[in-house]
């Protein structure tokens, strides 16, 4: 007897390639097309039948190999990329009864705007290097529907305090700041709508460990103690262990393996997701 | 719990290897008996702690585990969502080795722990002192890592940590591995009061005459497979 849980997130058979296709390798049939690209029309199948649900409070995972199609589900899942065909319910968008890729760009921005949050891997896609921090945020807050420019403020400062950003910098450009400094204005950013659902890509990469280590004790503890859902991409493995539940392994645009994240991690059972595993440090 | 005709093989691929961890363990385990596992290293104890706690994935066999949130389950063929609520609610685990977030306090991890439980953080707050204290974790060490811990004292935290959620069923691996003989005693008294309580154990030992002043009944593996049961 299970209960049943409703999914803050449900993404099924989600398909994204780049370029047409052609008779070769429509139906994906092996020789011409090697790994997930094909050499006769050179289309690229970035995500092939990527299908999960993600509950609520929960961090779900996603590792693989560069070019595995992880950062392409990511932007697929907060708009940036349109889909070529699959289904998006979201527990907050219509009792999560009707497929938000089929909807209109009013709808999804809808969503976008209310009940996501993403942190970009790269902080220049995430943030106008040219507004103030508090400008970036409040430019979320406006787009959620917000007017009161004395609550944004509050709202604002209140967001970049938690993320360690100095008040008395909270007027500066993004540009001036360092990488993970940057990144966590994003974060902030990401947060200020108060999203059910938060989209994080690589947010650790490229950041130094004591850096690394204050945004994951931030991520950590936003998670805590607002118990939002949580879709988290990285290579690193550490940090996956660190703060995932439960773990996708992408390979070639499919998902090959997902587990349990110490499953994943002590028992491996694709061959890829092995040489992974015991590639860790 | 009962365990039936547990099989467990692991498939290296890129060593082109098939090794078979444990074949047909059957294990009956009654509400509030304390299981003792002993055996060699390399036997496939701690396959069975971890298949038991979905760790490893169970290719052949069934675990029946009795849960007062779902009734009668299958825990080797639960999903992942059913794991991750028994975990958080039921089925408790302790190594010995402590595996933390790096930089978390003490005191933090068991509030944790309780929090995932769903308490109020004025209750959790509360709890967490009089779990640490009742484990005889020093007051200075409350608000440090762990990982400047003693040995025992990591390990203590560690059976803290799982206790606070007042399991059902707690899973012992090991947890007197590499102790001074003073905290042996500390664990045992911790272990058997938990008994005392009606907590259902199951335990993997090197150290015999520990656990046979401990346990109920006593598994002994070769192999992978039981040689014999002792009461």
């Amino acid at each position: 007897m299970s209960v049943l849980e409703v999914p803050v997130l449900s993404v099924k058979q989600l398909n994204k390639q780049y370029g047409n296709g052609c008779s070769t390798c429509n139906y994906m049939k092996l020789g011409k097309v090697t790994k997930n690209y094909c050499h006769e029309c050179g289309t690229v199948y970035a995500c092939r039948g990527v299908t999960f649900d993600l509950h609520h409070g929960e961090v779900l995972g996603i590792v693989g190999e560069s070019g595995s199609g992880k950062s392409t589900l990511m932007k697929s899942l907060y708009f940036d990329e349109e889909v070529t065909d699959g289904d998006m319910y979201v527990a907050g968008f219509e009792d999560g009864k009707k497929n938000l890729f089929m909807e209109s760009a009013q709808k999804k921005r809808f969503v976008r705007n209310h009940l996501m949050g993403k942190v970009y891997q790269n902080p220049i896609l995430g943030l106008k290097m040219n507004f103030s921090s508090i400008g970036n945020i409040a430019e979320k807050l406006i787009s959620a529907g917000n007017r009161h420019v004395g609550s944004m403020e509050t709202r604002g400062a209140e967001l970049l305090e938690a993320v360690n950003i100095p008040i008395h910098r909270m007027k500066e450009e993004p540009r001036n700041f360092s990488g993970g400094m940057q990144q966590r204005v994003q974060i902030a950013k990401a947060l200020s709508n108060n999203p059910p659902i938060l989209l994080l890509d690589e947010v650790t990469t490229g950041l130094d460990l004591s850096v690394q280590a204050s945004v994951l004790d931030l991520i950590k503890g936003l998670q805590r103690d607002l118990n939002i859902s949580i879709v988290l991409v990285s290579h690193d493995l550490g940090v996956i262990r660190m703060l995932a539940d439960r773990t996708l392994v992408m390979l070639e645009g499919k998902v090959i393996e997902q587990g349990l994240t110490d499953q994943i991690l002590e028992d491996p059972q694709h061959s890829y997701t092995q040489q992974l595993v015991h590639s860790l440090l | 719990m009962e365990i039936k005709d547990l099989s467990k093989s692991f498939i290296l691929h890129n060593q082109r290897k098939h090794i078979h961890a444990v074949s047909n363990i059957t294990i009956t385990v009654k509400k509030g008996e304390f299981i003792g596992i002993t055996g060699k290293s390399g036997s496939g104890k701690s396959t069975i702690l971890k298949s038991i706690y979905g760790t490893y994935q169970v290719q052949e066999g069934d675990i029946w585990y009795e849960s007062s949130h779902y009734g009668a389950i299958n825990l080797a063929k639960a999903t992942e969502r059913e794991m991750i609520y028994l975990r958080k609610h039921e089925i408790g685990y302790v190594s010995q080795f402590l595996n933390v977030m790096p930089r978390t306090t003490a005191r933090e991890l068991v509030t944790g722990a309780i929090l995932e439980m769903g308490q109020t953080r004025e209750m959790a707050n509360i709890e967490t002192e009089k779990i640490l204290d009742h484990f005889e974790i020093g007051t200075e060490l409350w608000d440090s890592y762990p990982a400047t811990f003693s040995g025992g004292e990591k390990l203590r935290l560690n059976i803290a940590r799982a206790m606070v959620k007042r399991p059902r069923l707690l899973l012992l691996d090991e947890p007197t591995a590499s102790l001074d003989h003073d905290s042996k005693v500390k664990v045992k008294t911790l272990l058997e009061q938990l008994m005392n309580e009606g907590t259902t154990m199951l335990g993997i030992f090197h150290d015999l005459e520990f656990m046979n002043r401990l346990v109920n009944k006593e598994y002994s593996i070769q192999n992978g497979c039981f040689t014999q049961a002792v009461q």
